[in-house]
């Protein structure tokens, strides 16, 4: 009887396990679809997509669209493609990304290892600018730009973006530092380390996760922006994501379906990129500082 | 003269005043260890020491010169943590080496005094790991390997043996004490284990709450218990303490104590003593360790002054070395020593003999000793 009961349990337990799994791949494929449409479509003529629909794979595979939105589409009134605009944003990302990165890293150091009288109320006005709507500080922005000669240029939109994801990154990794433990610090100072030794020899060999857990949160917060690129850029700085509206919006006459999808992936493949490598840690890094917090 | 010297020294956190007013000093070559329960502030003043905290008031020197105002790598000291504060990044060798490098000190001489460190808390074979990949004891003795080869004028431990397993601990315990033999630095050691505070200690130092109890020798500290506190402190079992009367015969005074059948217990406690006499009929707490409570035939031959008296034994514990009996005397549960194969039944009368020369008395007001 009681073998019964347990096959029985097994029975139900599989059935379970089999609708919680059809739940998951649905999931997935209602997910997956968006990219897999994009990418079936990106590699298709023109002509195909307009007759047939659009979830068939493609009868004739051509590249064609790909290098049309890399490097001949016409962008706005010129015909680049998204190449230099591509390359505007790396030059805007990388430094925003390292930057900010670093800066936070020293804040969360300093706020947890190096107390000092009023930490408490500095972090909580920098925790504070990471509620602050993009909108509103745009004006204000616009003006100090403008001051500082900026206005249009990869560094004015590099500062804007630093001085923006300065409130998430030490957020971060004073929570990261905060489980830290301070002994070693101590220990280091007897050694007789200084400030910028014991940061550089003790704490950064420990802070993988959370370095990662900053870059890919920074990464894909400015390489996504389109607010602060539309408003603070130039031929010379803007960024990806407004081109690629400019792509999309731009090409009168007929609408270039399939090189609009080949560049709406070639603009999204950095992050991906960036999430594939790294996400393994992204997670654990996440994880840590949220117990730990 | 003192080589460490610590002179009303006060610390604040805030509001939260920690150490208040602590006066201390230990010779050259002296084992001081600071003892008291949890939060008292031993670590503050441990780390004050180091320089690792500011000082509110007061002035710390060491061998005759002010370090208030020096940092903790120009103090000349080495300190071993109570996680023991490897850096997880580096090997055992690196660990370490670390300060030496950061002094600049030239590779091969480096080599040659972790060669030389290693060698002697026998680590050699563990210089290439890392902290994750050692054991409790092995992380214990690098941590001392890293003060160690600072080679410093006063060591500073902060219980840096709560962190073993019992056996270990007692073994570490033997090793630091033949270390010091050897070496004859200057320690200031943290622990709230009162047998290692005995066991280690050329001088105590018992804190409560941030203020000095009593600072002495162990034996001073152990025999004549300062006050209330650190008598029941100090020892494992702790002193029996009783409330008693005192009575007296012009100056030769007796204790009584109630029990609770029969008559009152009275011993005679010193002859000729006017200023306890005087004290005639007032309330006092008697002190008497387990091993001064025992049964007539290991009772000390030499002490001037044992009463033995019948004792009804409520529970016995053997210890192998030794059996102790729990008896009950002014409402409190005594517990006395008995050689291991005394004649002794739990529920029965057992003849106890008191060994007077060693019980103190306190004021249960001013919870001070006054005999
Ligand atoms: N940075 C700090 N800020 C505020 N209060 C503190 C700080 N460090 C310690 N204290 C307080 O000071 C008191 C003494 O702490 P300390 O660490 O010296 O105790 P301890 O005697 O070492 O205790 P334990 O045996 O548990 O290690 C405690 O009440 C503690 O809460
Ligand atoms: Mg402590």
């Amino acid at each position: 009887m009681s073998a019964d009961r347990m096959a029985g349990a097994g029975r139900s337990n599989k059935l379970l396990r089999a609708l919680l799994y059809s739940v998951l791949i649905l999931f997935a494929v209602y997910y997956l679809l968006p990219l897999y449409v994009m990418l079936v479509n990106s590699v298709k003529p023109l002509e195909e997509i307009r007759q047939g629909d659009m979830l068939s794979l493609p009868t004739l595979f051509t590249l064609e669209p790909w290098a049309k939105a890399w490097s001949s589409a016409q962008i706005g009134v010129q015909p680049t493609g998204l190449k230099p605009y591509f390359l505007n944003s790396v030059l805007m990302v990388v430094p925003a990304v390292t930057i900010s990165t670093v800066l936070g890293a020293l804040n969360g150091y300093i706020l947890t290892k190096w107390r000092f009288r009023g930490d408490d109320v500095i972090f909580g006005l920098i925790l504070l600018s990471c509620f602050i709507p993009f909108q509103i500080a745009l004006i204000p922005a616009a003006r100090i730009l403008g001051m500082l000669g900026l206005a249009g240029t990869t560094t004015g939109l590099i500062l804007i973006h630093v001085v923006y994801g300065l409130g998430f990154t030490t957020l971060f990794f004073r929570n990261y530092y905060a489980a830290f433990p301070t002994e070693l610090v101590r220990a280091a100072q007897i050694d007789g380390a200084s400030f910028f030794q014991i940061f550089r020899r003790i704490l950064l060999p420990s802070s993988a996760p959370i370095i990662v857990v900053t870059v890919i949160w920074q990464f894909t917060n400015i390489w996504n922006d389109f607010l602060f690129g539309v408003s603070f850029g130039d031929f010379d700085s803007l960024p990806m994501t407004v081109a690629l509206n400019n792509l999309v919006s731009s090409s009168g006459g007929v609408k270039e379906y399939n090189v609009h999808f080949a560049g709406a992936i070639l603009a999204a493949l950095p992050t991906l990129v960036v999430y594939i490598v790294s996400g393994r840690y992204f997670v654990r890094g996440l994880m840590a500082g949220a117990v730990k917090g | 003269m003192s080589f460490l010297k610590i002179e009303k020294l006060k610390k604040s956190f805030g509001r939260v005043e920690v150490l208040k007013g602590i006066d201390l000093e230990i010779e050259e070559g002296g084992f001081l260890v600071l003892v008291g329960p949890s939060g008292c502030g031993k670590s503050t003043l441990l780390n004050t020491i180091a320089g690792l905290e500011t000082i509110t008031d007061g002035t710390i020197s060491i061998n005759g010169r002010s370090v208030n105002d020096l940092h903790p790598s120009e103090r000349d000291i080495a300190m071993v943590f109570q996680s023991y504060a490897l850096y997880p990044n580096m090997t055992v060798a690196g660990n370490i080496g670390f300060g030496m490098e950061i002094r600049g000190v030239a590779k091969a001489e480096r080599d040659a005094a972790i060669a030389r460190v290693a060698e002697t808390l026998q680590i050699g074979q563990l210089l290439d790991r890392k902290p994750s990949q050692l054991s409790g004891g092995q992380r214990q003795r690098v941590a001392m390997g890293r003060a160690l080869v600072r080679e410093p004028q006063v060591f500073l431990f902060d219980e840096p043996l709560s962190n073993l397993d019992a056996k270990l601990r007692v073994d570490m315990r033997t090793e630091i004490k033949r270390l010091h033999q050897r070496m004859g630095t200057t320690i200031v050691y943290v622990t709230h284990d009162q047998i290692e505070a005995m066991t280690l200690a050329t001088r105590i130092a018992v804190l409560k709450d941030g203020v000095l109890q009593q600072f002495g020798t162990p034996a001073e500290i152990y025999a004549r218990p300062a006050n209330l506190f650190v008598a029941d402190f100090m020892g494992s079992p702790s002193m029996n303490l009783i409330p008693a009367t005192l009575d007296a015969d012009g100056a030769d005074v007796a204790i009584v104590m109630k029990r609770d059948e029969g008559a009152p217990l009275v011993l005679p406690y010193a002859k000729n003593v006017p200023e306890l006499a005087a004290r005639k009929g007032e309330m006092v707490v008697f002190g008497i360790r387990p091993e001064a409570l025992t049964d007539p035939d290991s009772a000390d031959r030499n002490a001037r002054h044992v009463s033995e008296l019948d004792c009804d034994i409520e529970v016995i514990e053997p210890a192998g070395s030794d059996t102790f009996a729990v008896t009950r005397i002014g409402g409190r549960e005594i517990v006395a020593r008995l050689r291991a194969d005394a004649p002794i039944i739990a529920g029965q009368k057992a003849r106890l003999a008191f060994n007077l020369d060693k019980a103190v008395l306190f004021d249960p007001q001013t919870q001070l000793r006054i005999a």
